[in-house]
């Protein structure tokens, strides 16, 4: 059951990133061109995302349960540090380079050719350099 | 700053935004999971916790099949990706460590955690679009 509701959710974020146009990576320069000729869609997909998700959370975050009773597994982190500001300065410069964020990435591998390709595969293995220095 | 009024498109990426958070609110509703691509994606190349592992491979699996269910019923939309294959190296990299170390993305930090009203995931949305913007800037002006 869990299986097919990830698989689900998945799939129905997939098509949402089609259907919102964020699997092409020159849309989503185009919202980070703000002193070129900007583009505003991805601030319409963030605000149809956030609009739904926030009653799900505003939910979760009441009952710490899922609908079928088990227990949420609502992230337990406040602080802002170091790492977290590093890691979101460094993604932004790959986003900003490519246009690809991970999930458009992953849509991509399917239906994009050898560049989405190439991508991905950079972009696990610079988590797995991650992971290899922060073991923990 | 001007807007780009041939290439916006108001309606279908507020349409494409709400699946993505009835996607979203279906994970967190039903399976008690964040939605976080690189969280998950992170989670399943560790190669460790295979129990754990299971949902993200499934939640992947829909994530990569996503093109193929659309293209049953329409045509894909073009891809146009400029950069050229050495910089996706350096942008790949760039990505994966830096949502690795930063403990999200635009999903996790910028849907989910926005969503869940977290300071700590606005503080890391502000980060990376503030960078993106800069590099953007500095590629393309």
């Amino acid at each position: 059951m869990t299986l097919l509701i990830s698989f689900l959710s998945g799939l129905i974020f997939g098509l949402g990133l089609i259907v919102s146009g964020m699997t092409n990576p020159a849309k989503v320069i185009g919202f980070l061109d703000v002193f070129g000729k900007w583009d505003p869609s991805l601030a319409f997909v963030m605000m149809g995302a956030i609009l739904v998700g926030f009653f799900a959370f505003r939910y979760t975050k009441k009952t710490h349960k899922t609908l079928l009773g088990e227990t949420a597994h609502l992230p337990t982190g406040h602080q802002i540090d170091r790492p977290l500001l590093l890691g979101a300065a460094l993604f932004g410069i790959g986003w900003g380079m490519a246009g690809y964020c991970p999930g458009p990435a992953l849509t991509s591998l399917l239906s994009g050719g050898i560049k989405p390709f190439i991508f991905t595969a950079s972009m696990v293995v610079g988590m797995m350099i991650f992971h290899r220095t922060h073991q923990s | 700053m001007s807007i780009d009024t041939i290439n916006f498109t108001p309606v279908a990426s507020l349409a494409g935004g709400v699946m993505i958070g009835i996607a979203t609110a279906i994970l967190i509703l039903f399976s008690g999971r964040i939605a976080g691509i690189s969280n998950i994606l992170g989670g399943v190349v560790r190669f460790s916790e295979t129990r754990q592992n299971q949902w993200r491979i499934f939640f992947l699996a829909g994530l990569i099949l996503a093109p193929w269910v659309y293209g049953l019923f329409f045509a894909l939309p073009v891809a146009e990706v400029e950069l050229d294959n050495l910089g996706l190296v350096v942008a790949g990299l760039l990505v994966g460590y830096g949502t690795r170390l930063g403990s999200g993305c635009t999903s996790g930090h910028g849907v989910c955690g926005l969503s869940r009203l977290s300071i700590r995931s606005l503080v890391a949305t502000l980060v990376f679009m503030t960078t993106g913007v800069i590099t953007v800037y500095l590629m393309h002006h």
